[in-house]
């Protein structure tokens, strides 16, 4: 960096102090403050206790958090394994050389991208709605279907998975046609004359070029999914659905913090939910690397 | 593209059309029946899928479309107010959410210090930490502050994503040239007037992507107005639609007509900006 830069020093200042001052006020010292509340008990929030690490115990006492935790790693699962293909599916259809209406398509699998997850869950509430829902209605029609077959009652994760796939299936393909359209073009021609078919030429020239987006798409929908709670509290009305389906560890932590007031307890599930977010987040990396070193020998 | 390659492509041309429309139809449809369902009365709704049948044009009876579901929604102003809600706090928080992190990241990328290193290093930290966790505290400290049921507490909040100055950090390096800079210092142009007259126009396609990325964050946003404000005249349009499924549980066109009147303007919005929106959601992990 020239002289003239290191000159001047009051501006540099000036300019980062409003941010610094609202990332330290309401990014670092909430961070920190959520380490000492997770060991108290709060009643609302005012009045605080100090229980050490009551709060860590109960909740690994509490069969209602393993239920959500379970709940949500199957809404996770749902999402990387059938979302995350058919994103990938869908670029590589769109990444086709000469493709009319590139664009258009584009815009369409991108638009559910824009619509709020509450509003989704508006949606998707009355689509899987027994009579009146199109999802029963269609069904019916083609094959047949149960019209008071009970989505929202019954069946609540598979009806969660369908609508965030909806919403979030463009925003996948937008990443992965990117890393596709980065793809060298010349490795794909010497792979074909090397007599390398569709299958191959997928696996060996453009999956290693595409690893790094893919990994990055893989963690993006591993960090959202962990957090999802808006779509099924909307679409539950509030609740957690019939015997707890559609309850997840951030509707557990709403719960708790906001409904009973326990700031303290929902800081800790915060903090096991943030523990169980990297523990995953390593398992995916070193899946990632082990494939990757799999398809280089 | 040799000519082996171009074959190939010919022969399977048609299966890949088919499969990508079909697949286009399938997104298009709860966004059809939204536009549908809003104007529908709702005993129409248990026997028609989109439009009801009857014997009008297209085999469509267009006299049971209504604007009831409209009329009653905005009746009482409530909607109305909560419309206005989320354009102002969306508004709001993208203007100054995009000032203050342009100025921090471009103060980060132009002026090399100690100091700035670090904050890198915390910001790119404070990136991954999961926005959940900050609920409680954060509730906690809105409180302390006297901040909660106000729209200050949602907007002074939201004014610093950390992510937001590491986009407009690396939008300074890529775009603002440090010859410029120094050319306009030294025809005596102060340092704030360099970042607002020679940097900010340079930066204008982030700035753009930027904003719009906030007001969209805002608007779609839910659990912190649900959790900040406590009166129903502050509500923003999530969670004033979110609590008519609670009150109207039955009333399937009143729900739909007031997710309609919330998804359209920015559907809309995104329509017209659409380049600005796509490779802004997107920008710091793929080359468009």
């Amino acid at each position: 960096m020239s002289k003239a830069f290191t000159a001047t020093r009051w501006a540099p200042r000036l300019l980062l102090a409003p941010f610094l001052v609202l990332f330290a006020v309401f990014m670092v010292y909430p961070l920190v403050q959520s380490v000492i509340l997770s060991m108290q008990q709060t009643f609302g929030p005012a009045h605080t206790r100090f229980v050490g690490a009551a709060n860590y115990k109960n909740i690994i006492a509490d069969p209602l958090f393993w239920r959500a935790v379970k709940n949500t790693l199957l809404f996770t699962l749902g999402s990387v394994f059938i979302q995350l293909p058919l994103s990938l599916g869908l670029a590589l259809l769109l990444n086709r050389p000469g493709l009319r209406g590139r664009t258009f398509l584009r815009t369409v699998f991108f638009a559910p991208v824009l619509v709020g997850v509450v509003f989704v869950a508006m949606i998707f509430g009355v689509l899987f709605e027994k009579r009146t829902g199109l999802v029963n209605q269609t069904l019916h029609a083609v094959i047949g279907w149960d019209l008071d077959f009970p989505w929202l009652q019954r069946y609540v994760m598979p009806a969660l998975i369908v609508a965030a796939l909806w919403q979030y299936i463009g925003f996948n393909m937008v990443y992965f046609l990117g890393a596709l359209q980065n793809v060298r073009k010349e490795l794909l021609e010497a792979a074909t004359i090397d007599g390398a078919g569709a299958w191959r030429r997928f696996i060996h020239v453009i999956v290693p070029q595409i690893k790094p987006v893919a990994s990055f798409v893989v963690l993006l929908s591993i960090v959202g999914s962990f957090q999802i709670f808006e779509l099924p509290y909307v679409l539950m009305n509030g609740t957690a659905g019939p015997d707890n389906q559609g309850l997840t560890i951030v509707m557990y932590l709403y719960q708790m913090g906001f409904d009973q007031g326990d700031l303290g307890y929902a800081s800790a599930v915060g903090w096991l939910l943030a523990m169980l977010l990297v523990v995953f987040t390593l398992v995916q990396r070193r899946v990632g690397a082990d494939s990757s070193r799999r398809s280089l020998a | 593209m040799s000519d082996t390659l171009g074959t190939r492509h010919t022969r399977t041309a048609i299966p890949t059309y088919i499969i990508l429309y079909a697949a286009a139809a399938v997104m298009v449809v709860p966004f059809l029946w939204l536009l549908c369902g809003a104007f529908k009365r709702n005993e129409d709704f248990f026997t028609s899928s989109f439009l009801p049948r009857g014997d009008g044009f297209l085999g469509i009876a267009w006299s049971s479309l209504t604007l009831a579901n409209f009329r009653t929604l905005l009746a009482d102003g409530s909607m109305f107010r909560a419309l206005l809600n989320s354009i102002f706090l969306s508004s709001a928080t993208a203007l100054v959410a995009t000032l203050v992190c342009a100025m921090a990241g471009y103060a980060l990328a132009k002026y090399e210090s100690r100091l700035g290193r670090l904050m890198l290093g915390i910001v790119l930290a404070a990136v991954i930490v999961p926005p959940t966790l900050l609920l409680a505290p954060g509730y906690q400290l809105l409180f302390q502050l006297n901040m909660l049921d106000s729209f200050t507490g949602l907007i002074v909040p939201a004014a610093a994503p950390a992510f937001g100055v590491y986009l407009f950090r690396q939008a300074t390096l890529s775009s603002v040239p440090n010859e410029l800079i120094e050319a306009a210092r030294i025809d005596g142009c102060g340092e704030l007037r360099i970042f607002s007259a020679v940097a900010l126009p340079l930066l204008r396609p982030m700035v753009s992507a930027f904003t719009l990325i906030t007001f969209l964050g805002v608007w779609n946003n839910f659990i912190s107005p649900q959790i900040v404000l406590q009166s129903a005249g502050k509500f923003p349009l999530s969670v004033a639609v979110a609590q008519l499924k609670g009150v109207y549980y039955q009333d399937y066109g009143l729900q739909i007509a007031g997710t309609l009147l919330s998804v359209a303007p920015v559907l809309g919005l995104f329509l017209l900006l659409q380049r600005d929106f796509v490779s802004g959601l997107t920008s710091g992990a793929v080359k468009e």
